[in-house]
């Protein structure tokens, strides 16, 4: 409980000395507003559906574009992982490719699809690869190679050995780099829909600025933290859950 | 042993010369429109012209200044804030959850509250870079602080050392590593919210290159823009290495 009032104590007294200030200060703002009237506004974007109809197209940005290039760096991940040969050959590549910030690629993705859902994912997925790649790379490579003796004595071909052996014992592992992919897709879709496309939250935000209605900006804001913050607590929490016995110490961010 | 790294590496060369060459033949053969794919002796060459020319050379300085600065600002104020809450237990147990509620927040997503503050001007430009890439900094200041020996803790008490000197001999070294991790993060940070700004406000660097050059066609330009991204990613990610090599000697 102390814990509770102690976490809380400083973002209610930053509020409250944010509200004060504000009502003091008494002209209105293009860029701040009271932290009241960024509740009430909140409230009213959840009411009129306006919020969620913008998450639900945010989140199936991040989702599309996650299965997408998170599916290629699964691949890509076990593919290395199991054959460290494939894994030097490409180095330079993957070196070469991953170092480019996915919204450089915004610009060639616009001239490619246009804007909309498109776009979005297609930017999400180059983003959503390589936490993907490297993360199940590493879980793959860290397979008890005793394990692998015994599966090479009994003379499984490699599909059954990974999906015997390797995909069981790295799947915790693999659910983490879900995990930090996904905190990847949502804050890259976020980014899109502020640089460029019409959609979701980071565009409700952009649009909520230039009409000057400060209280709906901060709004979307905060929500777009709470949305982040939740589906990070959610996913945790499955994390714990489902695999919290089979994840080693040192993989347990 | 060092022999057949070399062989691995000239292989993955191989491998990258030959995606390359695949490229220039599925780009030759009109496979896909060259406003989509230019092949990648056109790239090179727009890459040269607009390098001799200096307007890439120009581009390219300003994103890099831009990314330095809210980089330099960043790290000074995330280092100092995360000694200050991290160096006292108190003000880790009272601010400790607040930061960690912040923690996923996309940092873009305050591009818009900085334009409603700053306008379309320099100023936004550097405090969005400023605050995205603070928080990776200052979240591995406040941890590297946690994540002391304790033990060393009880060590400077019985020597006698004051406050400062514990933070400064004992705490702050011991953090590094997880700073320096920050200070990598942080980078990456600065590089992407370069590139949006410069898009969004319009001001001279590589992001506004590549989107001017998308909306022209120009697609040669356009390659030769995210290459230099790419580059600028690379070349930042190896020079934290060879600082975190350097500063990171004394661990053994």
């Amino acid at each position: 409980m102390t814990r509770l009032l102690r976490a809380i104590a400083v973002p209610a007294a930053l509020l409250l000395a944010g509200e004060i200030a504000m009502r003091a200060a008494g002209s209105s703002s293009d860029a701040l507003a009271p932290p009241s009237d960024v509740a009430a506004a909140l409230a009213a974007l959840l009411a009129d559906g306006e919020m969620l109809r913008a998450s639900a197209e945010t989140l199936a940005s991040a989702l599309g574009g996650l299965a997408i290039g998170g599916g290629v760096g699964l691949l890509a991940g076990l593919l290395f992982g199991a054959v460290p040969a494939a894994a030097r050959l490409f180095a330079i590549v993957v070196e070469g490719i991953r170092p480019i910030p996915a919204v450089a690629l915004i610009p060639l993705a616009l001239i490619l699809f246009g804007f909309g859902f498109r776009l979005e994912i297609a930017i999400v997925a180059f983003a959503a690869i390589w936490p993907m790649l490297v993360f199940t790379q590493a879980a793959v490579a860290a397979v008890d190679t005793q394990l692998l003796d015994v599966a090479r004595v009994l003379r499984l071909p490699l599909a059954a050995r990974l999906a015997r052996i390797v995909v069981p014992f790295a799947l915790p592992r693999i659910f983490v780099a879900f995990r930090l992919a996904f905190g990847v897709a949502l804050i890259v879709a976020v980014t899109v829909e502020i640089a460029v496309n019409p959609l979701g939250l980071g565009y409700g935000m952009t649009m909520a600025q230039q009409t000057l209605r400060p209280a709906d900006m901060l709004a979307y804001l905060v929500w777009i933290g709470v949305l982040g913050f939740l589906l990070n607590v959610l996913l945790l929490v499955v994390q714990r859950t489902v695999f919290g016995r089979f994840l080693p110490r040192g993989a347990r961010p | 042993m060092s022999a057949r790294r070399w062989a691995w590496r000239a292989g993955s060369v191989l491998v990258c010369i030959a995606l390359v060459l695949a490229w220039q033949a599925v780009a030759d053969a009109r496979l896909v429109s060259p406003v989509f794919l230019p092949p990648p002796d056109k790239v090179w060459r727009a890459l040269q012209r607009g390098m001799a020319s200096g307007v890439l050379l120009q581009k390219l300085g300003g994103t890099v200044l831009r990314m330095i600065e809210g980089w330099a600002v960043a790290s000074l104020l995330g280092v100092g804030l995360g000694t200050l809450v991290g160096a006292s237990h108190t003000a880790r147990a009272w601010l400790g959850p607040t930061l960690e509620f912040l923690r996923p927040l996309p940092a873009s997503a305050i591009i818009p509250v900085a334009i409603a503050l700053f306008g379309l001007s320099d100023a936004m430009v550097l405090g969005v870079i400023g605050f995205g890439a603070l928080w990776p900094m200052l979240l591995a200041t406040v941890h590297g602080f946690a994540a002391v020996e304790p033990r060393l803790y009880e060590v400077s008490r019985a020597l006698g050392l004051s406050r400062a000197a514990v933070v400064w001999k004992v705490a702050l070294p011991s953090a590094l590593p997880d700073i320096l991790a920050g200070a990598r993060l942080g980078l990456t940070v600065a590089l992407v919210l370069a590139g949006v700004c410069e898009m969004l406000a319009g001001r001279d660097g590589l992001g506004q290159w590549i989107l001017l050059s998308a909306r022209s066609f120009r697609a040669p330009d356009l390659y030769a823009g995210v290459v230099l991204f790419g580059v600028l990613g690379y070349a930042s990610a190896l020079l934290i290495g060879a600082v975190e090599r350097r500063a990171l000697r004394w661990r053994g």
